[in-house]
């Protein structure tokens, strides 16, 4: 059943029974009189990769950081369902419970891999930061976390002490998501991945992401206006346009039929190459 | 001389600072104490002097010295070094206290980059000039940010910076103002005192305060405080060794500095610690230099 009104999202029939990783309820922020999203509601289960797609200004990337966490909503409840089995509203945590969590069981990958990277020192230091924050304490096997991640994400070994201002815009994003997944986060927010990347090296970023999220059974909230990485990615799609979540549901079926305007007209509007 | 005579007699108050600010100040010296390694902001005041030649250490001394103290002032451990000798003239004139250069008759000793040879004893406190009081600042620009690092003890970037020594370098090369954990919970700055110091710092029965007047900011390791240098297992914390000896007094166990002689690339190792040096070779000792 799926409803363009209801803002929320079945949950798919073969995760139902088990309790949820995510759940939003009714996440609310307002920018003073200027709206950023309103009353957003869904659920995420364990392995599930759920799409926001909207038009740039649609309060997709507000959402986003009220779910990771970084932006507190002026009203609504996130609740997230740790390793050990608690659910927490997270902005109900003290401010180093959500840190911990932030840097051990989230991972959050940003539009602009220079304001997720450490810019001034290398690549190894990077992906090593997590693991050190998590209280590793021996150097060799920092490093050799941190090459086994680098060749994951197809960045040669021998750049592991270069910093990330002399890589691509390409490796720059690769190191990103290397430096988020070492510590084996159960949920991923993704904020553009692929923006700012040309189609091909985009494609191979798609493979590298869709490899990684089957490998580590990762959750993943990704937001987007690319409506290829949703279609590749995402098992299901919110769409949002001022601030509301307009239709929801599998992906292919917003997709193939969609139903609420704006969702026609974005989808009507993809360049057929 | 009384507190009260100096002032008649010079139009001063005693050590230069009015009450109202050495009061201020020991507030803040107080509450340091009380939370080791936590970063006291003060109301730092003009010095006659500039930023960067001791304006923390010099307001930290005349806030907590007596008439009845004999001070020490040590720059690179030396005591006849230009700022040495103008602070501790300066004390000497504003506050007419008795001073010294040596390390066992002093009851304060201010210092610039260097912890005295000689040990510490509980009658003794040692202040420390600060130029840069946040040892999270190479990582992260933001003073917020590394406020709020510290309130959640969120330290796990500390350890970027000697991972990146060690990638660069094949050892940690923090060489001085080596980063350390005071009491189990605060990263702390220890000025910028050669890692050769560190350990001295560690379970020291003197109380230890530091000052840094341009940042504004006063902290402390209270006596017997255990103080740990930051390191990995694989790369632990470890000094400065030398292959010579000082060629003045012939110790092995002090910090040395390397002289260059002439222009023929002669050179001499010598304690950076004068007193150290003075009182070993008045017991007798001798390096093999002749220190000419």
């Amino acid at each position: 059943m799926r409803t363009p009104e209801a803002a929320r999202v079945d949950p798919s029939p073969a995760t139902e029974t088990d309790p949820p990783l995510l759940t939003a309820d009714g996440v609310t922020r307002w920018y003073g009189h200027r709206l950023g999203c309103r009353d957003v509601a869904f659920m995420l289960w364990p392995g599930e990769v759920l799409g926001i797609v909207g038009e740039s200004g649609s309060g997709k990337t507000t959402l986003l950081d009220c779910l990771s966490g970084r932006l507190s909503p002026t009203a609504g409840h996130v609740v997230y369902r740790g390793e050990d089995g608690d659910a927490v509203d997270i902005f109900a945590l003290p401010e180093s419970r959500r840190r911990l969590l932030q840097r051990t069981e989230w991972g959050i990958v940003r539009q602009n891999p220079r304001d997720g990277l450490r810019m001034g020192v290398s690549a190894g230091a990077n992906i090593g930061e997590r693991l050190m924050a998590a209280g590793w304490r021996h150097y060799g096997d920092i490093r050799g976390s941190a090459d086994e991640w680098l060749q994951r994400v197809e960045i040669d070994g021998d750049r592991i002490d270069d910093r990330p201002v002399t890589f691509s815009g390409g490796m720059q994003q690769r190191l990103q998501i290397a430096r988020n997944l070492v510590t084996r986060p159960r949920l991923v927010f993704m904020d553009e991945p692929t923006g700012g990347l040309d189609v091909s090296v985009q494609a191979r970023l798609l493979d590298l992401l869709r490899g990684l999220v089957a490998e580590f059974g990762l959750a993943a909230v990704i937001v987007t206006h690319d409506l290829a990485v949703v279609r590749l990615l995402a098992h299901r799609l919110m769409v949002m346009q001022g601030g509301a979540v307009v239709e929801s549901g599998l992906t292919d079926q917003v997709l193939d039929d969609p139903q609420h305007p704006y969702t026609q007209l974005l989808v009507s509007s993809v360049l057929q190459a | 001389m009384s507190e009260a005579a100096a002032v008649q007699s010079t139009g001063y108050n005693f050590a230069y600072l009015d009450e109202q600010t050495k009061r201020m100040i020991r507030r803040a010296i107080l509450k340091a104490i009380a939370v080791p390694g936590y970063q006291v902001p003060f109301a730092s005041r003009e010095m006659p002097l500039p930023f960067g030649w001791g304006t923390g250490g010099i307001q930290v001394t005349a806030a907590i010295i007596g008439a009845d103290d004999r001070l020490k002032v040590i720059d690179q451990g030396a005591d006849d070094t230009t700022n040495a000798v103008s602070i501790r003239r300066f004390f000497a004139r504003t506050a007419g206290v008795a001073t010294t250069t040596r390390t066992t008759d002093a009851t304060l000793i201010q210092t610039r980059h260097r912890v005295p040879e000689t040990p510490l004893g509980p009658h003794q406190i040692l202040v420390y000039q600060v130029p840069i009081p946040e040892p999270l600042r190479w990582l992260e620009a933001r003073e917020a940010e590394t406020r709020r690092m510290h309130g959640l003890a969120d330290y796990g970037v500390m350890h970027v910076k000697l991972y990146e020594d060690i990638a660069q370098h094949g050892r940690i090369a923090t060489g001085y103002d080596y980063p350390v954990q005071v009491g189990q919970r605060y990263i702390m700055a220890p000025s910028p005192i050669p890692k050769f110091d560190n350990p001295k710092m560690d379970r020291c029965p003197a109380l230890q305060l530091f000052g840094a007047g341009r940042e504004k900011r006063i902290y402390a390791v209270p006596p017997h405080t255990p103080v740990k240098s930051l390191d990995f297992e694989d790369h632990p914390f470890s000094v400065e060794t030398w292959s010579k000896r000082c060629s003045l007094c012939g110790a092995g166990d002090s910090y040395l500095d390397e002289v260059i002689m002439d222009d023929t690339g002669r050179r001499m190792f010598v304690c950076s610690d004068t007193d150290y040096c003075a009182e070993r070779r008045a017991a007798g000792h001798r390096g093999e230099g002749d220190g000419a």
